[in-house]
């Protein structure tokens, strides 16, 4: 009995699982669909850029400034062991431009702007806006999904870079400036082993990789949220929680396929 | 006969498992205000949803301009919507706009009209609900009236050929309900719309209802005028019109007998 209530759990969750997938990934292939005629009307993408990308800003130039400076503090007191501190440049670029970069600028966009994306449609579908849009003949996915799907791609990468800028500047005020590393050897390192495509341009496959994963949970949790008042705070968590986990896994993997032949 | 606009057959419709329709079949008359009435609960706002197209029928189909809206392509289907205009419960309108952007959303999503003439029409349709001179409010500073009645400016913006009217009157003061009635009122006739008006509140509906269906348990109970409903024979019909609160309709929810249940465990 034990067995048989366990087994039709499991298929119960299973056949949730794949309607869920299922759902998502309808949703992801309209909102694909509706690109193209999103594009007539820029104006709707800047708003959106404007306020997903441009209002991140503060958080991410600061925690990149802090993150670089921890890095340039840690990477110096490693390094200065075995004398090898000229280094610090290098190692603190690396660490931001592969890793650190893409995968903390999207956790922070998911915490961000991510559950304030979902928070926001689903609320509109809890106040019927979105059903009202398609009783006036207009595509809620065309009009309100999609710009916001591309402004949280093209967003996401950019704030990836001034992160990373910022975070290497950091790692140069504590290194350089306070530690005494030598600026010269600081800089010529660090332009002598990272290398454009390897590091930088892999970094940024990560950071667009983590965008459409971001945007596409969270505008799928808000628009296909419960519409009440327990359901979009479902849907919030559910988008940090899910973006976080995806950012994650899929850096394993993205790491993985890059770096992983060396 | 009059020209009927919607048409619906044999509509069955439930959600989870619950049997909301169970067979209705009605029309809606060109030029007419019908109205839809009934306890709360009875799927009236979801009958509106299936005129719309946006639920789908599990039986039976419903005609809306010579077209069963439930087989249709999307493009027209969003066709057949900008002829009818739909006023939600709550004005639904767009948050992030002000009164002006939210009238001029329809216009600016469907004509390439010049800015001037958006202007004018836009204020045009404000000056028939009264509030073109609240045009730069948004909607967090205006009364739930006040929201209904942008709402049905926004409705009317595309010059529908039929207005769904969603529980117009429903926790409006007095005056505004006054207001919405002479609206819907006078709206109709000037514009030449036919109207549907989903409403429990029988005085204001009686009012201006041309026809009256009243909805019960999945089926029509009753159609006809005001005046022929008035004189309905039906218990139920008089029992709802009047609002008592015992009779077809019990007030007590099925339990066991009262004196037993007090007897329980003595």
């Amino acid at each position: 009995m034990m067995v048989a209530t366990a087994l039709q759990n499991l298929g119960h969750w299973t056949l949730g699982l794949f309607e869920k997938m299922g759902r998502s990934s309808i949703f992801f292939v309209r909102v694909l669909l509706a690109i193209p005629r999103t594009f007539t009307r820029p104006r709707l993408i800047i708003k959106e850029i404007y306020s997903i990308g441009v209002l991140s800003l503060t958080i991410i130039v600061v925690s990149g400034l802090f993150v670089g400076m921890v890095l340039g503090l840690q990477g110096y007191v490693t390094l200065v062991d075995f004398g090898a501190e000229e280094s610090l440049g290098v190692l603190v670029a690396m660490s931001l431009v592969r890793e650190l970069g893409p995968v903390v600028t999207a956790l922070l966009f998911a915490g961000r702007a991510g559950s304030a994306l979902a928070a926001e449609i689903g609320l509109m579908k809890a106040t019927e806006q979105l059903s009202s849009m398609e009783m006036m003949a207009v595509d809620p996915i065309r009009r309100i999904v999609s710009p916001r799907f591309i402004g949280g791609f093209i967003s996401v990468p950019l704030l990836t870079a001034i992160f990373t800028a910022v975070g290497i500047l950091g790692g140069r005020f504590v290194g350089v400036g306070l530690l005494g590393v030598d600026e010269g050897s600081f800089w010529s390192q660090m332009q002598a082993n990272v290398d454009l495509i390897d590091d930088v341009a892999n970094g940024m496959i990560k950071g667009v990789v983590f965008a459409i994963a971001c945007v596409w949970i969270a505008l799928y949790k808000g628009y296909d949220a419960m519409p009440t008042a327990e359901g979009i705070s479902l849907a919030t968590t559910n988008t940090v929680v899910y973006s976080a986990l995806a950012i994650l896994g899929l850096d394993f993997i993205l790491t993985a396929l890059m770096f992983g032949d060396v | 006969m009059m020209e009927s606009i919607v048409q619906i057959r044999e509509l069955h419709f439930s959600r989870d498992s619950l049997k909301i329709f169970d067979g209705i079949s009605l029309d809606i008359h060109a030029g007419q205000i019908t109205a839809f009435m009934g306890p709360s609960g009875t799927g009236k706002t979801t009958l509106l949803k299936i005129i719309g197209g946006q639920l789908r029928p599990e039986k039976g189909y419903v005609q809306v301009f010579g077209k069963d809206v439930h087989h249709v392509d999307q493009n027209e289907l969003y066709e057949l919507r900008k002829r009818m205009g739909m006023l939600f419960q709550s004005g639904a309108l767009l948050t992030d706009l002000n009164v002006f952007e939210n009238v001029a959303f329809p216009l600016r999503e469907h004509t390439r009209l010049p800015e001037q003439i958006i202007r004018d029409l836009v204020l045009i349709k404000l000056e028939a609900v009264g509030l073109r001179g609240a045009r730069h409010l948004m909607p967090s500073q205006l009364s739930g009236g006040m929201a209904r009645r942008v709402a049905l400016a926004r409705a009317i913006v595309l010059d529908p050929s039929m207005i769904m009217y969603d529980e117009p009157f429903t926790g409006l003061d007095p005056i505004t309900k006054g207001t919405i009635v002479t609206l819907i009122k006078e709206l109709n006739e000037t514009l030449g719309l036919t109207s549907v008006i989903v409403s429990h509140d029988v005085l204001e509906t009686m009012s201006i209802a041309d026809y009256i269906y009243v909805i019960s348990e999945g089926q029509v109970v009753e159609s006809g005028t005001p005046e022929t409903l008035g004189s309905s024979s039906s218990h139920w019909v008089q029992q709802f019109l009047q609002g008592l609160p015992d009779g077809p309709v019990p007030f007590h929810y099925p339990a066991e007998n009262f004196r037993e249940d007090l007897l329980v465990g003595r």
